[in-house]
């Protein structure tokens, strides 16, 4: 039996249903993250006194330009797929991922480099909520490379027995890429520049 | 929906690469605006929140396609602005209230106040 609505539009809501789940989805992430953010205010506001310069901005910034330039590759990835360019497609997809894997790469170096010095989650309240922001935040980089990886690999198979389905799932990794890209916008001045 | 269209698609190509290049712009600025050192840090934190959001919008209504979407999704947005509200309003409680306040009873033994 097919799931229905994968492709077409629902006749009520105008929308796939892929499309409403991802929303949905991310409207959860949206609380996930607001309800870390919010802890961060109180802690901050909270706190006699607030750690400053204790991150590389350099290190954060480099990693803000990775994180937006694999979300223009991303958006690329499914606009080819719409102009039934599959070469181009995997071409984008792969620098997508590439540039995923070159945020953790560099957030490894800088997580170790704190370790070495011993700012480990439990050296202060800063330290803590850094770790805890920036790891739940790195755990979705990971989510979404598996994700990528799939659409490269098994799930790439797709494209040749329904490209409208696969163009529609390259388009919700899409909508939680740029997702995920939105939330670093938000931390890296929060966590580095503040 | 509207982006079936190769002709909307190869435009929108264009703006994709605009939308990045700005993005680019505005953490460039962002970082510099850091370095100046402004006058307060209620400053410098309104500075960067502004620039953050707008970056923010840029990647949510372009990339995400949420300039043109069905109402639902918008329907769905709006509750979960009016959720986000909320939980940005707690540390906003967590003040206003007297929790945490030493209450003052005058007949009260002094090693009670010692608890807090």
């Amino acid at each position: 039996m097919n799931i229905p609505y994968t492709v077409e539009e629902r006749p009520d809501s105008g929308l796939a249903n892929g499309k409403l789940g991802i929303w949905l989805f991310l409207a959860s992430e949206v609380m996930l993250f607001g309800a870390l953010f919010s802890t961060y205010i109180i802690l901050r506001t909270g706190a006699p006194e607030w750690p400053h310069g204790e991150l590389s901005v350099l290190l954060g910034a480099i990693n803000t330009v990775i994180l937006i330039s694999s979300s223009v590759t991303m958006v690329l990835a499914w606009a080819s797929l719409k102009l039934n360019d599959w070469g181009k497609h995997r071409l984008y997809l792969i620098m997508t991922f590439v540039l995923a894997g070159v945020f953790l790469v560099n957030k490894y170096f800088e997580y170790s480099e704190h370790f070495h010095e011993g700012q480990v989650p439990a050296h202060s309240t800063f330290f803590a909520i850094y770790y805890t922001l920036t790891g739940l935040h790195g755990l979705h980089i990971l989510g979404g490379m598996i994700v990528m990886l799939y659409l490269l690999g098994p799930g790439a198979k797709m494209w040749k027995k329904n490209p409208d389905q696969f163009a529609n799932r390259i388009e919700y990794t899409g909508l939680y890429w740029h997702f995920v890209d939105l939330v670093w916008i938000f931390l890296f001045p929060v966590l580095y520049l503040l | 929906m509207s982006h079936s269209d190769p002709a909307a698609v190869r435009k929108s190509i264009n703006t994709y690469f605009m939308v990045g290049a700005a993005l680019l712009v505005f953490t460039a600025i962002t970082v510099g605006v850091n370095r100046i050192h402004l006058a307060s840090i209620a400053l410098a934190i309104t500075v960067a929140l502004i620039i953050a959001v707008m970056k923010g919008s840029m990647v949510a209504a372009v990339f995400m396609h949420l300039s043109h979407e069905r109402k639902w999704i918008y329907g769905a947005l709006l509750l979960t602005l009016a959720f986000w509200i909320v939980l940005m309003s707690v540390p906003l409680f967590t003040t206003m209230d007297n929790i945490g306040t030493p209450i003052r009873v005058p007949s009260a033994a002094p090693a009670e106040h010692k608890g807090r």
